[in-house]
Formats: structure tokens, sequence, C-alpha cells
């Protein structure tokens, strides 16, 4: 399968890639690994006419520690991020679940700022940096500016990044030794979850996110809220899915999405609960 | 496009379309066709190779990403007519059946003891989630790459 044709432009750096798809406008679109944008070009589900490669921007892959939060470039790889000894350290819920991104050809390529940006509900770390409180910083013609991840994902694919910004960086708070867990739960290794769950809980606070439970991430305020008024594990897990609106597929049926969510949420917890 | 690759130690100048994908690149632009396309998704790994020493499928890379890059494909494992220790090592222990998976399963597992010297059996398993062979032929696949890891190659 071979994409449509399209002109293809290699930004050198972050500036120029603005420019370019400001010029360029809809038609346009980033290309940072690839392994979210070129599957869809070659199914043919997408088809822009101008691709910006943004890939050898080495400059926006790296993974620092500023203080309360790690700064993580929005193109380092999941393969950098899955092995970092600053993430092991202080967000080790992102680290473990970016080493579940597909497997390890694709998390030589993919990125953390293209998984994101792609806004798949789908995928793992989407839903993971919403569990954690995440901040992603984008970049436009007009300037930078902040989005919290809970006001970030919109619908199916879609995500409050405007047609000519890109996502720069993501801001993670640190996790100052909270419990967690990552739970995927899918037919085969490499295949994206059919129910996932990002938690932790620690230091007089908890955080839930769901993995393809609806069009969107799911961040499960209703555990979060239930935990805090000092409901045990198991009555919180069944809140799960009180936030989620999963559809059936291939694979599973809503209901069966309804009732794995629960029995992914109280596992997670269990694990999380120190 | 113009791109310059360098492929299995030769430099290519090529003119590609933009669309073109670096699996097609090597087969017809090269006529290296040890790499195999298998489901084309990027699920498989059939089509693995290594761009810039790392194991990647190459069905859901461009050509043009590629440029000014290194890329190794099984055509290139072997030196003076003698094979890589890992290709050796799969002969030895019959890791193949059919051998359709079998390029990309020695990218593969290369790649794979570049990150890990010294796996487990698990952590072996873990490591070739991203290649599936349809003989099921799995247990001397691992067996083959444990050899290889023992023998320090």
């Amino acid at each position: 399968m071979i994409p449509s044709l399209f002109d293809y432009k290699r930004a050198s750096s972050a500036a120029e890639a603005i420019s370019l798809v400001t010029e360029y406008g809809d038609d346009a679109k980033f290309l940072a690994g690839g392994h979210s944008l070129l599957p869809l070009m070659k199914l043919r589900l997408a088809a822009p006419s101008v691709l910006v490669d943004i890939g050898r921007l080495k400059d926006l892959s790296y993974i620092t520690d500023a203080g309360s939060y790690i700064a993580i470039g929005a193109l380092t790889r999941h393969m950098d991020v899955e092995t970092s000894s600053i993430l092991k350290q202080h967000v080790p819920l992102l680290a473990c679940a970016a080493g579940h991104v597909g497997d390890p050809q694709v998390r030589h390529r993919g990125t953390i700022g293209g998984s994101i940006a792609h806004a798949d509900s789908a995928s793992d770390l989407p839903a993971t940096t919403l569990a954690l409180g995440a901040t992603y910083v984008v970049q436009g013609a007009s300037g930078t500016r902040e989005i919290a991840a809970a006001d970030f994902y919109k619908g199916f694919l879609e995500s409050a990044l405007q047609p000519d910004e890109m996502l720069t960086e993501i801001r993670v708070p640190k996790m100052n030794g909270a419990g967690w867990s990552f739970q995927k739960f899918n037919r085969r290794a490499q295949d994206w979850a059919i129910v996932g769950v990002a938690a932790w809980r620690g230091n007089g606070g908890s955080g839930v996110a769901l993995v393809n439970m609806g069009s969107t991430p799911v961040l499960a305020t209703g555990v979060a809220a239930a935990l805090a008024s000092g409901a045990s594990v198991a009555d919180a897990a069944e809140l799960a899915a009180a936030q989620a609106d999963p559809q059936s597929d291939l694979n599973a049926s809503a209901e069966y999405r309804v009732h794995l969510a629960k029995v992914l949420v109280r596992r997670a917890l269990e694990e999380a609960t120190k | 496009m113009k791109i310059s690759v360098t492929v299995n130690g030769q430099t290519h100048e090529s003119d590609v379309e933009p669309r073109t994908l670096l699996v097609q690149y090597v087969r017809e632009d090269l006529g290296l066709t040890g790499t195999n396309i298998g489901c084309d998704t990027s699920s498989c790994g059939a089509c693995s190779l290594h761009l810039d020493g790392e194991a990647v499928k190459s069905c859901t890379v461009l050509a043009v990403q590629a440029d000014g890059s290194q890329v190794t494909t099984i055509e290139g494992l072997a030196t003076d007519g003698k094979m890589h220790p890992m290709q050796d090592a799969f002969m030895q222990n019959h890791g193949l059946q059919c051998g359709f998976c079998t390029p990309g399963m020695v990218m593969a597992a290369i790649s794979l003891l570049r990150e890990n010297a010294n796996p487990t059996e698990e952590e072996v398993r873990i490591g070739l989630e991203g290649n599936l062979c349809r003989c099921t032929g799995y247990h001397n696949i691992v067996q083959s790459i444990l050899a290889c890891a023992k023998g320090g190659k």
C-alpha cells in the first residue's frame, strides 16, 4: 500500500516547521516518527497534500528534570522514554507505559509528541499523561501556550491543537514516590489495548485514566473522588466507567469494555496502593 | 526528491518520490529482496531492517526519512562469505521453517542483543513481540537467539 501523492518539506527548526504549516494550512501535516500518520496514509484514510518532516529536530528530543516536573521534548522516542533513568526515578508510570507502546521497532521510531498530537484514545500515552496531570506546551505562529492534558482531547483523533500549532514539550509532574500501575488488556502483545488503565495513588491524591474507553482518553474522576472520600478500592473501581462512553468493535462489546474497565481499575489500584 | 542512503556499506544517490516506502526502495530500486513485505501495516515485522543500527519496520518509514542514514538489510550481514553469528545460530538451532519471517526475525534479534546482550528467555520473547511467525516456530527462534547471546556475539 502506497500513500497518495504529497509534497515533502523538511523543516530545520520548529519556527520553520510552523511557518510551513501556516503557509499550507489544513492540507499540511507534521511528520515525526510517522508511526501513527503513515499507516493512515497507506490505508488512504489520510491524504495530506504536504508533509512537513520535523523528525530531524533533535533539539526537541530531551528529558530534563525541571524541579517539580520532568520536561520531555515532543520528538523524544518511545524507546528513550521507556529507558530514561530520570523518568524511571520520577515518573515510573510513564516509562512503563512507553514500554507497552507497539513493539521495539515501533518504539525506535514513534515519538511521545506524535502519539499525543495524534490524540488516539486507544494509544497508551495520551491516557497515561492525562492520569498524571501533564501539561502540553504548544508553539504556533502567534506564540507559545500551555494546555492541560484534561483540556486537550476534544474528540476522535481531535485535539485542542490548531492547524498552525506544533506540540513541542510534555511536562509531567513528578510522582514523588506515589504507587502506580499500568494495565493493558489485549489479545496479542503488540496490539492496542482493548481497555487500558494508567493509575497512581499516594501523597494524598490519585489519578486514573482509561485507554480505549471512548472517543477520547477518559479521566476517571469518579474513582479519584471516591478514593478521596474514603471508599475502598473495590467500591471505587465500580465507578471506573462512570465518565466513559465506550464503543463496540471487533474486539469487544461496549458492555464488555465497561466490565473490563472495572476489573482493570481494581487491579491497578490494588497494585498502586501501598 | 534526491536522497543519499548508505545501504550495506554502499552509498546510493537516488531520486525517489516522497511517498516511496523504505522497504519499496530497498527491494525495487536497489534489488535487495531479502527484506520481505508481509502485513504492510507495521504488525508482522517481516520488513524489519536496521536504520542507523536499530531495527525498524521499513513498511512504515519513507525512503526520504532515511536520507543520510545507514541502512543494513539481511544481505549486509555476512562478511567475506561467512554468515553473521545470528544467522549461524538460526541455522544451527533450526530457527526457521518456511523462512518468510526469518530476515525480519534475524534483524530484530540482532537489534535486541545490542540493547540487551544477555537476555533471559522471557526477555527474548517480549523483545520479539513485533515479529510474527505464521509457522508458529517461536520455540526454536528463541533458542537460536539465546544460543547466539551465549556465544557472546
